[in-house]
């Protein structure tokens, strides 16, 4: 067995006095698909932005592709380029073609050639559907194809990792599923992913694991058709009673 | 533009209560001044006899007159689309002001002789003193906003200390202290560098202010983008954010520039010979103050206009790029 991609191991988060992340432990194969889902507020996205250390954690130990996480880390920024991260507000860069922003990461940090740069970044486009946009500003683009220019621009980083932070809550409702669509994708080919996402029609099409928190703790972990069919806590249990209401 | 109001109200200049009160506020004012012993009293003389015995009547007359020149202009005026309004007013206001210099009766044929060294000599030097100036302040306020962002307190302190020190003190002081004092270290400086330092001082810590809050203005959301791809802090501040923070920063950065063109007039006071300076020493030898000051005025105006001018191509420029 490899070691894991990512790896957190009692790690603890405060906000000031509010203690956010509660003795999390968690682990990533390559290949595995994990969906985090929780109310709001229970610690889902700052579990996924220490990740990548976006946020800073306070105890315990997070190894992402076999270097550990810490104040005094010089190649923050190596580790940042393998782990790609998917918002929930796209943050494509409004001053740069879709083109230039697939592009900017593999030609500024990864010191790729221009000429390859583009024809990497044209093939990701096809893959998410929308090479036709490529000379656009992310302005002119609606929701859903700005998130799937987003989820492009990782990918062009050749990431071991991808992260998604609630990638369809911001959308309308008639463009979560293009957004999915590709995500699923992904998923068949073999990309290890963790999604922090209410969508649970995707966590029961891909997800190898759900992963549900709650105030800042992971309540249960397991895989979808137990979570879904047969869930442990009250939590739980209340939690998707409230989801799947409707 | 301001948000356009969907409906549409006739122009209050067409209301006939507005256009009276007009028309009685003018005759007040223009009665007010007495304007029998100018050249509207002789035009009027057929009307009010001899204009300096006509007395309050004369005077009434007078501003009866002007003031009806007055409201029909304006009224007429307001039947023009935009465009025309905005060219016939400027046209009409800079014939008033051109009257008005025009009444000191200048003596042209002075202005001729010395406009040519006064555009040589003293607009290359002003020219060349703010253009160096602004953008040496402008490396100062991008390194003053960082240092004013960063968690660092060492950074914070010495740029908000130089921020209020030289935003704190009038310009002209920091062109004595710095052509005056600097010497007492020991370090004699000429007047045009000791100028320019002055300048970039004072314009860089406003435009510290200018570039944090532009930076400030972009949505954490673009760092993180840019950060979670691996892109470095200053590849992030170059290609990501200050791009982006740019038409935030122009205009001010414009302003900024035109009211330094006009501030570098305060070097004349060190013995530079910049516009102001010649507009000073070169009437003085035949008493012809106000044609060279007018001259001078004249010319740092224009200079303005271009800026003003390249300032909205550039902001043009960022706004089409962005969308």
């Amino acid at each position: 067995m490899p070691d894991p991609i990512i790896q957190m191991t009692n790690v603890n988060k405060w906000y000031g006095d509010f203690h956010a992340l509660k003795d999390i432990n968690f682990i990533v194969n390559e290949g595995d698909k994990i969906v985090v889902c929780g109310p709001s507020g229970s610690g889902k996205s700052t579990m996924i932005r220490t990740l990548n250390w976006l946020e800073a954690h306070q105890e315990g130990t997070i190894v992402v592709n076999g270097i550990e996480m810490h104040q005094k880390m010089k190649n923050v920024d190596e580790v940042r380029m393998d782990v790609g991260m998917v918002f929930q507000h796209f943050n494509l860069f409004p001053h740069m073609s879709v083109l230039e922003n697939l592009m900017a990461g593999p030609m500024w940090v990864r010191g790729i050639k221009e000429d390859e740069a583009r024809k990497t970044a044209m093939k990701f486009l096809e893959r998410v559907r929308i090479p036709e946009q490529a000379d656009k500003y992310p302005g002119q683009l609606s929701g859903g194809q700005q998130q799937r220019v987003a989820i492009a621009r990782s990918l062009c980083m050749n990431p071991k990792v991808m992260l998604f932070d609630e990638p369809t809550s911001a959308l309308d409702p008639e463009m979560v599923s293009e957004v999915l669509d590709t995500m699923i994708e992904l998923a068949h080919d073999g990309m290890t992913m963790v999604c922090v996402t209410h969508e649970m029609g995707f966590a029961k099409a891909v997800a190898d694991r759900v992963v549900f928190m709650d105030e800042g703790a992971i309540v249960e972990e397991n895989d979808p058709i137990s979570f879904f069919e047969n869930p442990q806590h009250e939590r739980s249990k209340n939690f998707l009673g409230q989801i799947l209401q409707h | 533009m301001l948000f356009a109001d969907t409906v549409v109200a006739e122009p209050a200049v067409h209301k006939p209560k507005i256009m009276a009160i007009m028309l009685l506020v003018g005759m007040i004012v223009f009665s007010f001044f007495g304007l029998n012993d100018t050249i509207f009293g002789e035009f009027m003389r057929p009307v009010i006899g001899e204009p300096t015995e006509s007395g309050l009547f004369g005077n009434m007359a007078i501003g009866l007159v002007l003031s009806m020149l007055f409201t029909a202009n304006i009224v007429l005026i307001g039947f023009l689309p935009f465009r025309y309004q905005v060219l016939l007013v400027w046209a009409e206001l800079l014939l008033l002001f051109l009257s008005f210099f025009y009444s000191f009766g200048l003596n042209f044929e002075f202005i001729r002789s010395k406009i040519w060294f006064m555009i040589s000599q003293g607009v290359f030097t002003t020219l060349y003193i703010s253009a160096v100036s602004i953008t040496l302040a402008s490396m100062v306020a991008i390194v003053g906003a960082v240092a004013k962002l960063s968690t660092n307190g060492f950074a914070f302190a010495i740029a908000s200390f130089y921020t209020s020190f030289f935003r704190g003190l009038p310009l002209l002081m920091q062109v004595y202290l710095i052509y005056l004092g600097l010497p007492q270290l020991g370090y004699v400086i000429d007047a045009v560098p000791a100028g320019i330092l002055a300048l970039t001082l004072c314009y860089g810590a406003y435009m510290t202010e200018i570039f944090r809050a532009g930076i400030q203005s972009i949505n954490k959301g673009q760092w993180e983008a840019s950060r979670s791809m691996g892109f470095g802090f200053a590849l992030t501040m170059r290609r990501i954010i200050l791009p982006q923070a740019m038409p935030l920063i122009i205009p001010p950065t414009g302003n900024q520039f035109i009211a330094m063109l006009k501030d570098s007039s305060l070097v004349s006071v060190i013995g530079v010979w910049e516009l102001m300076f010649l507009a000073r020493t070169l009437g003085n030898k035949d008493f012809r103050h106000m044609e060279m000051l007018i001259t001078a005025a004249i010319i740092y105006w224009c200079l303005s206009m271009c800026l003003e001018v390249i300032q909205s191509r550039i902001e043009r420029h960022y706004r089409t790029i962005s969308h």
